[in-house]
């Protein structure tokens, strides 16, 4: 793995965080993901052999947890809430509105390779519904009007690049 | 009966112009000077306190907060851990979100109290992975506090020391169940443990004595370490005590979180007066009271029995609007408070298709390791989402409950109830309408929501 100094900096500090090492496999994944963009094959045996463990114990960890994945994505990340509270305000209409707007479907990287649309369970914002995690950044009551402007958004700051 | 005031004991500072989530705006508010007092205390007291409060867990089970703490093993010798259960997962609650982000020393303070009242030296939060702000807003607040000594080694100039850990979790819903969060917090798949006969608070975190609650029961520990468990056991009414933070979605005009002491408010009041009832020109039609596993109400349905009332036995004959939003209440008649996130539908939701998307969440979430909630969870959503874009039976409904049926108590965790609860509660309210649905999809039009 050749990661970042910054990262290997985080990594050996939130090691410490535990009297046992194999607490920090959930804080490395994030912190892999967050660099790499994925858990690559090797990020698995890395952190296997940094926490003293089996790569199965890392990879088991991997494959139960929705938010890590094995596969890049695109630029940015959509996840639009699916669940009832979302749905019931038209969720899965703003769903469609990123899917038609950057010519996706959910769960796979657009074709320009500017964003994935996700649909994810709850995220806990259930009175602004519905709700869309731009990365780390929450949008609050996205109707298919609001989608559209922040796909536009997404667009132009796009173009700049 | 006009609805009560709001009040607001752990919101008090939610939304309130020019406060800040930083060190300087809480101490600037009289923060961390109850931690100051409780460490002149000894724990016995603060424990006693909280006993006193009759504080029930806020995470959805409402558990005595004073009795989980009673239950911990001080005699093993082995550290005694806490753990802040801040993975908010149950669908439709959002209490926790706005504590985390607005009054982030609010918790640590609370969480430092009860981590000093039971002798714990090391604490985690388990923040849920889709709150990375929330972990920024925690992480930096924990920097601040601990650079001034409220946190790390010894804490106030005093030889308590105890530092707190935010630990991030990664999308699975099952994480707040709090055997499921130690197997997570300990690098592994989230699935929960056998119990009984070893609970957390005696083989909990490590195989150690460990609490874990939830981030609004802490928060209530700060307030009744300032004013005392007998003044928290006034507000609200007994066995219900202290405030409850309300989390109001759906069909409603006026949508968000309200504060108000426990069982003064009914759930009409709730809904027609704060929040400002039904959308334009729609009715209630069904309401789900403490989070997406409760059983769901029917408006219009009554409730009938009797309670108690002080030493008296009485007599009760509730609608839906009638009944008082505390633990015992909502238990009495069938359904819980849970979590507080309450769920509105009006008319113009079809409840096969809502069920449908309940259905899906729950076999997303299913850890697996149990069959009958493994299977039970997937084949329920196979039959609800196939109601409604594919073929339905009339024969549907007596289908699904046949699966819900034989989940529940035949699981490791209250996951294998929360998933069979709504299917088993819809078909029992709403059987007309999966019969009907058959018929109800022909007229359907081709613009109409989807839910699922």
């Amino acid at each position: 793995m050749n990661l970042k100094p910054e990262t290997l900096s985080k990594i050996y500090e939130v090691i410490t965080h535990y009297p046992v090492k194999r607490s920090a496999t959930l804080p490395l994944l994030h912190l892999i993901q967050e660099e790499v963009g994925y858990i690559p094959e090797d990020a698995i045996t890395w952190i296997a052999a940094k926490l003293e463990l089996e790569p199965i114990n890392v990879y088991e960890v991997v494959t139960f947890y929705p938010m890590f994945r094995r596969q890049p994505i695109g630029r940015r990340h959509i996840k639009v809430c699916r669940t009832l509270s979302c749905a019931l305000l038209g969720g899965y209409k703003t769903c469609e509105t990123f899917e038609k707007e950057f010519n996706t479907h959910r769960g796979e990287v657009s074709p320009d390779g500017e964003v994935t649309v996700d649909f994810v369970e709850c995220l806990a914002s259930c009175g602004t519904a519905p709700v869309v995690l731009i990365d780390d950044e929450l949008h609050e009551k996205v109707d298919c009007v609001k989608a559209k402007q922040i796909a536009d958004q997404i667009k132009a700051e796009a173009k700049k690049r | 009966m006009p609805a009560p005031e709001q009040r607001r004991i752990i919101f008090q500072h939610i939304d309130e112009p020019g406060y800040s989530n930083d060190l300087a705006c809480y101490v600037k508010h009289g923060g961390y000077e109850v931690l100051k007092q409780a460490l002149t205390r000894q724990p016995q007291e603060l424990i006693d306190e909280v006993k006193k409060s009759g504080l029930r867990g806020r995470g959805g089970a409402g558990f005595p907060c004073g009795v989980k703490w009673g239950l911990v093993d001080r005699k093993s010798g082995k550290p005694i851990y806490l753990i802040v259960n801040a993975d908010e997962s149950e669908p439709g609650t959002f209490k926790d979100r706005y504590i985390i982000h607005q009054d982030p020393h609010q918790l640590i303070e609370g969480t430092m109290i009860s981590c000093f009242a039971n002798n714990v030296q090391q604490a985690y939060i388990y923040i849920r992975g889709e709150f990375p702000h929330g972990a920024r807003i925690l992480e930096t607040a924990l920097a601040e506090a601990r650079a001034a000594g409220f946190v790390g080694q010894n804490i106030c100039g005093t030889n308590y020391s105890c530092d707190i850990f935010v630990h991030r979790g990664a999308g699975a819903y099952i994480c707040g169940e709090e055997t499921g969060l130690i197997e997570s917090l300990e690098g592994k798949r989230a699935n929960p443990r056998i119990k009984p006969p070893y609970f957390p608070a005696v083989l909990g975190l490590y195989q150690c004595p460990t609490i874990v609650n939830n981030v609004e029961t802490l928060c209530h520990v700060k307030y009744i370490a300032e004013h005392g468990g007998e003044a928290f056991a006034k507000i609200g009414t007994p066995n219900n005590t202290g405030t409850r933070v309300f989390c109001v979605s759906g069909h409603v005009q006026r949508p968000g979180y309200y504060e108000f002491p426990a069982g003064t408010i009914t759930l009409g009041q709730l809904l027609n007066e704060v929040c400002g009832g039904p959308l334009p020109g729609r009715t209630f039609k069904a309401v789900i009271p403490g989070g997406s596993s409760a059983k769901i109400l029917r408006f219009g349905e009554r409730f009938k029995g009797k309670r108690k009332v002080g030493a008296d036995l009485v007599d009760y004959d509730w609608g839906v609007e009638d009944v008082p939003m505390d633990f015992d209440s909502l238990g009495m008649i069938g359904t819980m408070g849970g979590s507080g996130g309450v769920i509105v539908m009006d008319d113009s939701v079809n409840m096969v298709e809502a069920l449908a998307n309940i259905n899906a969440f729950y076999s997303h979430e299913s850890c697996g390791q149990c069959t009958p909630c493994r299977e039970g969870s997937l084949w329920m959503k196979k039959i609800t989402t196939r109601m409604v874009h594919g073929q339905a039976r009339a024969e549907d409904a007596a289908l699904l409950k046949g699966v819900a049926d034989q989940i529940p108590g035949r699981t490791i965790c209250a996951f294998g109830e929360a998933c069979s609860w709504p299917t088993q509660s819809f078909i029992a309210k709403f059987g007309d309408e999966f019969k009907q649905y058959p018929e109800t999809k022909k007229t359907k039009a081709a613009d109409s929501r989807v839910l699922v």
